[in-house]
């Protein structure tokens, strides 16, 4: 599903955020990336969401080298990743619903199609009666969840997040932790990074660690 | 929380309610393209008939146009000010169009008097005259000749001068036989004008020919230069509304940036993200135009009753036409593209530069 062969990633100031890092994650795994701010969880992310090119190295997303891929195919490759976001990145201009609807109205789903998909993905987060709050509204917890009915509406097969429990205390991270575990369940490939250790011991999944833009651990902890 | 996520349908039911196979047998417009180690995709992405494509692209089309509309609405006093702006902008040239084409109207008129009055000389006889006529009606710079005898001359001056009375109190006729030759050229050649009259003077029976070829010259010259000056204005003035628009559009791009900025992440294409701006560019253009209408048919309203009292007090039928219905439409519709294209720019100068980060 995600292949890194030698990848590199140095930014124009010089800052060399990700040296050389290889890994392969499978189709339908559930992974964490780890390490401390600024050792390249985000760079890594956004590598993989053709937010950013590699310096080096090559990068291979569901069957493409993402190298090679033409800008006006950037966005139905998106299509297939769902992103949760630390800050959730939601509109306050509209309702939670418009909000969670958004990815199916980009990819041109008919009317009532996207009734259906985002009644399901906002059951699934247990926010149904919210559907006409404005986000705004909505408690940190909430809004994550939103966020996460946003990521999974459009049934993604990748399923990216950066920090979703960055904010949240203990238990409700638990409950957005139990989420992707469901997602994953169901076959869809989930990468979560986090700097939360407890919570990574709690989880007991692959982790890869990162320590200064280098791969330095890659397996289960303890 | 629930536990199971609900598992995708195989069939889908279109609209028409019918069940057709949207896995394999339907046309995409939008597969990324498959390497060989690509596995088929489970419960993912369903894919989607064109027929469903082109709907949703036909109603993000009008949701964008209508919501483009509404967020213009939703703050009037602002976008009035633009669409004032953008009509002063477009009625100035387009009045001066108007008054031209009516001085163009008046001026047609000048150039029939740029016929050519040939005076013969007091001897020609009523045969010889006939003959120079006919002579002078087949050269081929010549559209009409007519003659006019001494007899016609007098009865035409009676009639047109109101001094009748005093034609009847005259012992002999005192005018000389005419030939009225209309040139093909018309006054828009003023040199042909003055070879052609060179050739009519040369003729021994000819006294005298009387053309006012200066009125035609400075008229010629006159619709030139206001024509040039029209043109000029209206194309500095309509890179005024592209400007006007194009930084009201680049405003618009600024404060929706954030929305751009998940849209784009969650798969929009540029056709997608550009499409409400450009509507937007659309509706300032066109309420411009339709304001600069109004402003126009007031204006001209305004004008014309005064306008006629003095073309009464000329003898002169001369009526001022302002815009008419086709010619309006016309002028929202040059004002609409306008903005079109103006957005255009500012969409293209600006939206690519906000990328997710």
């Amino acid at each position: 599903m995600i292949r890194f062969e030698t990848v590199s990633k140095r930014y124009d100031t010089g800052y060399e955020a990700l040296a050389r890092v290889d890994f392969e994650v499978e189709a339908g795994e559930m992974l964490f990336l780890t390490g401390h701010s600024g050792a390249g969880k985000s760079t890594l992310m956004k590598l993989i969401l053709l937010m950013e090119q590699p310096s080096n190295g090559h990068v291979f997303v569901d069957g493409h080298h993402l190298e090679r891929m033409p800008k006006s195919q950037i966005p139905y490759f998106r299509r297939n990743i769902g992103v949760v976001f630390q800050n959730h990145q939601l509109l306050f201009d509209r309702t939670v619903y418009d909000n969670v609807a958004l990815p199916l109205q980009v990819a041109g789903y008919p009317h009532q199609e996207i009734g259906k998909r985002v009644r399901a993905a906002l059951d699934k987060v247990d926010l149904l009666d919210k559907e006409r709050n404005n986000p705004m509204t909505l408690s940190g917890g909430e809004q994550q969840r939103v966020g996460i009915a946003r990521a999974v509406v459009n049934k993604p097969t990748l399923l990216l997040a950066d920090e979703p429990t960055g904010n949240l205390d203990p238990e409700l991270s638990n409950e957005i932790m139990t989420l992707f575990r469901q997602f994953n369940e169901v076959g869809t490939t989930v990468m979560i990074a986090t700097h939360d250790i407890e919570l990574l011991k709690r989880m007991n999944k692959r982790v890869l660690g990162l320590v200064q833009g280098k791969l330095v651990h890659d397996g289960v902890l303890w | 929380m629930k536990s199971n996520r609900p598992s995708k349908p195989e069939r889908r039911p279109n609209r028409m309610g019918a069940s057709v196979n949207t896995r394999n047998d339907r046309p995409r417009r939008d597969p990324p393209p498959r390497t060989e180690n690509s596995r088929p995709q489970g419960a993912v992405q369903s894919q989607m008939s064109w027929r469903d494509k082109f709907d949703a692209w036909s109603a993000h089309h009008s949701n964008s146009a209508i919501e483009s509309l509404l967020r213009m609405l939703g703050t009037p006093l602002q976008s009035l000010m633009t669409w004032l702006v953008i009509a002063i902008a477009i009625a100035l040239p387009a009045a001066l169009f108007v008054v031209f084409s009516n001085v163009q109207q008046i001026g047609q008129s000048w150039q029939d008097s740029s016929q050519i009055s040939v005076f013969l000389k007091k001897d020609a006889t009523a045969n010889q005259a006939q003959e120079l006529r006919s002579r002078w009606a087949k050269r081929p710079d010549v559209a009409q000749a007519t003659y006019v005898s001494p007899e016609q001359a007098l009865e035409e001056f009676k009639l047109g001068s109101g001094l009748g009375e005093l034609a009847n109190h005259l012992d002999e006729n005192p005018l000389p036989a005419v030939i009225l030759v209309k040139p093909k050229i018309g006054g828009n050649a003023p040199d042909a004008l003055t070879s052609l009259q060179q050739a009519l003077v040369a003729d021994p029976l000819v006294a005298d020919v009387r053309l006012d070829m200066l009125w035609v010259k400075r008229l010629h010259q006159f619709i030139t230069v206001a024509e040039r000056f029209v043109v000029a204005l209206a194309g500095l003035l309509a890179l005024g509304v592209l400007l006007v628009i194009g930084n009201t559009i680049r405003m618009a791009i600024e404060n929706r940036r954030d929305e751009i900025v998940v849209v784009k992440l969650v798969g929009a294409t540029d056709a997608y993200v550009r499409r409400p701006f450009l509507y937007t560019g659309l509706w300032y253009g066109v309420g411009g135009g339709i304001v600069a209408a109004i402003l126009l048919a007031v204006g001209f309203w305004w004008l014309s009753t005064p306008v006629t009292q003095l073309a009464d007090l000329y003898q002169s039928s001369f009526r001022l036409q302002g815009l008419g219905f086709i010619e309006s439409l016309q002028l929202i519709l040059i004002a609409g593209l306008t903005g079109l294209v103006g957005a255009w720019i500012a969409v293209a100068r600006h939206l690519y530069q906000i990328q997710p980060r």
